[in-house]
């Protein structure tokens, strides 16, 4: 199987308005190779999603998604607080964001619930005070 | 529906990507909330908010929007305008409030969300 195409991006989690910049270069990037406009589109939205909570809960951390022959990949590795309860975290609604993340648009509470909707695959592994670790698939096949 | 169309429906002043006015659109939300967007919002080709910071740009260059109009005389940043120009997403700022601009679109023809369910 050749090797798949990896972009790997670092997220800064100090500034909200650079929130979404890598999402924005992988769209860009799954453009370019020619794929459907609605996986393109379900993958930017999941990572963008990611990029944000990263932003907003764990202050910044690592995204990376790889193109592989049958499916999409994205990984995003932060050392932020973690999550203590997964299966509240995914509740629609349920959010631990400030007012002044919402002011800015985020923290409805939809985050979670929207990178499962959007992806395949999704799977999480948190540690409290150690970091989360979120892998989501888009398949293509 | 024509951009150009909701541009002067809405007595809108266009801010940039001019060029796309002549770009047609089939439906649109309004929402103040991003997230709210990315969650429910499917085809919707033009977003109206009063909402005024980079990620809005951001959020509808992620659902492949043409463009968003910015309601109560709101006005963008220069570095949101940049990003829309790179995405070619045309920006329109109209003194409307969001339920009136909703409104007046929606009774010309603009039809709002289909609700993209689970």
């Amino acid at each position: 199987m050749p090797e798949a195409l990896s972009f790997k991006f670092d997220v800064d989690g100090e500034d909200f308005t650079c929130a979404g910049q890598a999402s924005v270069i992988v769209k860009k990037n799954l453009r370019q190779l020619g794929l459907p406009p609605e996986i393109i589109r379900r993958v930017s939205i999941a990572m963008y999603e990611g990029e944000i909570n990263m932003v907003i809960h764990a202050g910044g951390g690592k995204a990376e998604v790889n193109v592989y022959e049958d499916c999409i990949e994205i990984v995003l590795i932060d050392n932020g607080p973690g999550i203590k309860d997964i299966e509240q975290a995914m509740q629609e609604g349920f959010s631990t964001a400030t007012d002044t993340i919402r002011s800015l648009g985020f923290g409805a509470g939809m985050g979670l619930p929207n990178m499962k909707r959007y992806t395949d695959y999704m799977d999480i592994k948190s540690q409290v005070g150690v970091g989360t670790t979120i892998t989501m698939k888009v398949n293509l096949t | 529906m024509k951009i150009s169309t909701i541009k002067d429906l809405l007595k809108a002043e266009v801010i940039c990507c001019e060029e796309s006015l002549g770009l047609h659109v089939y439906s649109a939300c309004g929402s103040d909330m991003m997230s709210d967007v990315l969650a429910y919002v499917k085809d919707q080709a033009v977003l109206m908010t009063g909402l005024v910071n980079s990620q809005v740009i951001r959020t509808a260059e992620m659902m492949d929007m043409k463009c968003i109009v910015f309601v109560r005389s709101k006005m963008p940043t220069a570095e949101m305008i940049e990003l829309a120009k790179e995405s070619n997403i045309v920006l329109l700022a109209t003194p409307k409030r969001m339920y009136e601009a909703c409104g007046i679109l929606y009774s010309n023809g603009l039809v709002g969300n289909r609700v993209k369910n689970a």
